[in-house]
């Protein structure tokens, strides 16, 4: 049986504007969106701000009904067995939110301990081990409200293990965390999987998906654009090439003209120190350099070069694409 | 018996958040010294002394009142806020378990508000502190407190249905003082009134702490406040399945 399994998941957002001509829009955050992670997996779901991957896990803790799919987590249906579904699985997003910042770290842990159910008897060596776990040790009778960013988001990861779930999901966990805190809370999360948990991880990161995941669904606009191991994305990039032009202010009209060009699969613009970069990926047998600098006449061009695709410039290519 | 470790921990913790934050404090500390000493105003010009208890109980009970209506949809509000609505809903526990410990909080702290004014009513106004039967009353503004939680958590309730729920429990803080004859005997409400006041928890509390206080029969009192309060509890956490798959189904229960 596969530890979660989504199928054609949809869901839209109704959102009313205007004070006396009430208008309804609607918003479809999640458009057909299927995958299957097996027991011990991590998933990673990897799209940009907006993509619908919140709204995808929502669904599949019970928070939010589907508009249309169905999902199943361990077997059970997320509509019709939510209160099984919750027992079940743990939950983390990232930020500050999602913390009682008058409550010590300890106290907010027993709170939950108590709310999923912990049995009285294991709550406390439980709390320990997971104080331990994260890090929190020798600090958890400080009120939350003076931790720092990082230390909220590891109560967090403590209080999503609290009842030892056999599923997590991890919602941008390491937003907001300077690198090193970022990096520990990684090197948690490979830890988790060792221990032989199934997660299902959303990031906005490349390199954190790469690192971490055995599979990776490539989420877009609500949809699916790509999925499979980081290898398999990385092979699919590989007979490109990328272009890279420092420019010195480059506008719309300019970036749509290269898109236009023969040969070019994907434009995007990066802001480096000083310079904004100009990353044009083409295919492998097009020489576009000349047509290129053509395009930007007029303004301001730095360095020129010429480089292998990365899996990051496949995650760009997957995304931008109309 | 988990369901009671439950709601005792949940109370605990709540009662801990409210004690903690400077907002609620200020408010719930001063108020109950607002009200006292505006009823013992109305009611000072050649009263006797017993009407003077009457009316500080009165005023005792409207505080306690004032801190579950008008905060019961605001702490739900507080949750979404913080980001912990969710958490709560997505926790195995029903949600009318988690809702109800924090209303029940809230309708503690009318304890202290019952304390501040009778002591103010005291040391300000020389009322005598006389309670005919110390138990009854102990019992009766435990049963008023409960039964205040009780309502808290239909407020609640929704508030986590609708947003502007709040404007409910504000709405209702008047009236109540008034329908529940916490300031005025009910004799003097129009017939009409009757039926509404019955069927509130609030007007059985008030009699049952009078009685107890004033010598009388507070018992059947009592027992219709806490009739009415489990009613109230039954039928929010009939309430709450509805209104969280409703929730769920709208996408309310985050801020954005
Ligand atoms: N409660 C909501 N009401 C209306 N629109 C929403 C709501 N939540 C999310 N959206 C919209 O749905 C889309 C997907 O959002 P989300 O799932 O949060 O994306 P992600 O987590 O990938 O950043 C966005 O366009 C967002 O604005
Ligand atoms: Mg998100």
């Amino acid at each position: 049986m596969a530890a979660i399994e989504a199928h054609e998941l949809c869901r839209t957002y109704k959102t009313h504007t205007g004070t006396f001509r009430r208008r309804t829009k609607e918003v479809e955050a999640v458009r057909g969106v299927s995958f299957t992670i097996e027991p011990g997996e991590l998933f990673g779901l990897l799209g940009p701000n907006g993509a619908g991957k919140t709204t995808t896990i929502k669904m599949l803790i019970t928070l939010l009904i589907p508009t249309a799919g169905s999902a199943r987590v361990l077997g059970l249906d997320v509509v019709k067995d939510a209160r099984e579904v919750r027992k079940r699985i743990g939950y983390v997003f990232g930020g500050e939110r999602g913390v009682y910042e008058r409550l010590s770290g300890y106290d907010n842990l027993r709170y939950f301990a108590e709310l999923y159910g912990v049995p009285p008897k294991l709550q406390k060596p439980r709390i320990e081990e997971l104080l331990e776990l994260v890090g929190l040790k020798g600090r958890e009778h400080e009120r939350a409200e003076g931790y720092s960013r990082g230390m909220k988001q590891r109560l967090h990861v403590a209080r999503g293990l609290l009842h030892d779930p056999e599923v997590l999901f991890l919602d941008e966990p390491t937003i907001g965390l300077d690198p090193v805190g970022a990096r520990e809370l990684r090197s948690t999360i490979a830890s988790l999987t060792a221990a032989g948990k199934t997660i299902l991880l959303t990031t906005h990161y490349m390199f954190e998906a790469d690192a971490l995941c055995d599979r990776i669904a490539v989420i877009s606009k609500g949809s699916i654009v790509a999925e499979g191991t980081p290898a398999d994305l990385k092979r699919g990039v590989g007979q490109g090439s990328v272009l890279e032009v420092e420019v010195y202010g480059v506008d719309e009209e300019t970036i749509e003209q290269v898109r236009r060009l023969g040969g070019v699969l994907a434009v995007s613009v990066e802001e480096r120190e000083q310079a904004q970069v100009l990353v044009v990926q083409t295919q492998a047998e097009v020489e576009l350099t000349s047509a290129i600098l053509g395009h930007l006449n007029g303004g301001q061009v730095g360095r020129i070069s010429q480089r292998e695709p990365t899996l990051e410039d496949a995650y760009v290519a997957l995304v931008t694409e109309e | 018996m988990s369901t009671l470790r439950l709601l005792g921990v949940g109370w605990y913790f709540q009662f801990k958040m409210i004690l903690r934050s400077p907002f609620d404090g200020i408010g719930n500390v001063l108020y109950p010294l607002f009200f006292a000493t505006t009823a013992l105003f109305v009611f000072r010009a050649g009263q006797s002394p017993r009407t003077l208890v009457y009316a500080s109980l009165g005023a005792a009970v409207m505080g306690m009142w004032s801190s579950v209506s008008t905060s019961a949809g605001s702490a739900m509000q507080r949750e979404r806020w913080w980001g912990t609505l969710e958490l709560l809903v997505a926790a195995p526990r029903h949600f009318s378990l988690v809702m109800l410990p924090a209303t029940l909080g809230l309708a503690t702290v009318g304890i202290y508000n019952l304390a501040a004014t009778l002591l103010w009513g005291h040391f300000v106004f020389g009322i005598p502190l006389t309670i005919t039967h110390p138990l009854l009353f102990a019992l009766s503004v435990v049963g008023t407190v409960l039964a205040f939680g009780g309502l808290g958590l239909l407020f609640a309730v929704s508030f986590v249905r609708f947003r502007a729920a709040w404007v409910l429990g504000n709405f209702f803080e008047y009236p109540v003082w008034l329908v529940c004859g916490f300031l005025v005997p009910l004799a003097l409400l129009p017939g009409w009134v009757r039926p509404i006041s019955w069927v509130l928890a609030p007007t059985w509390g008030m009699s049952a702490i009078r009685e107890s206080a004033l010598g009388g029969t507070p018992l059947p009192d009592l027992l219709l406040c806490l009739g009415l309060g489990a009613a109230y509890v039954a039928l929010g956490v009939l309430v709450t399945d509805r209104v969280l798959y409703d929730a769920r189904g709208r996408g309310t229960l985050s801020l954005t």
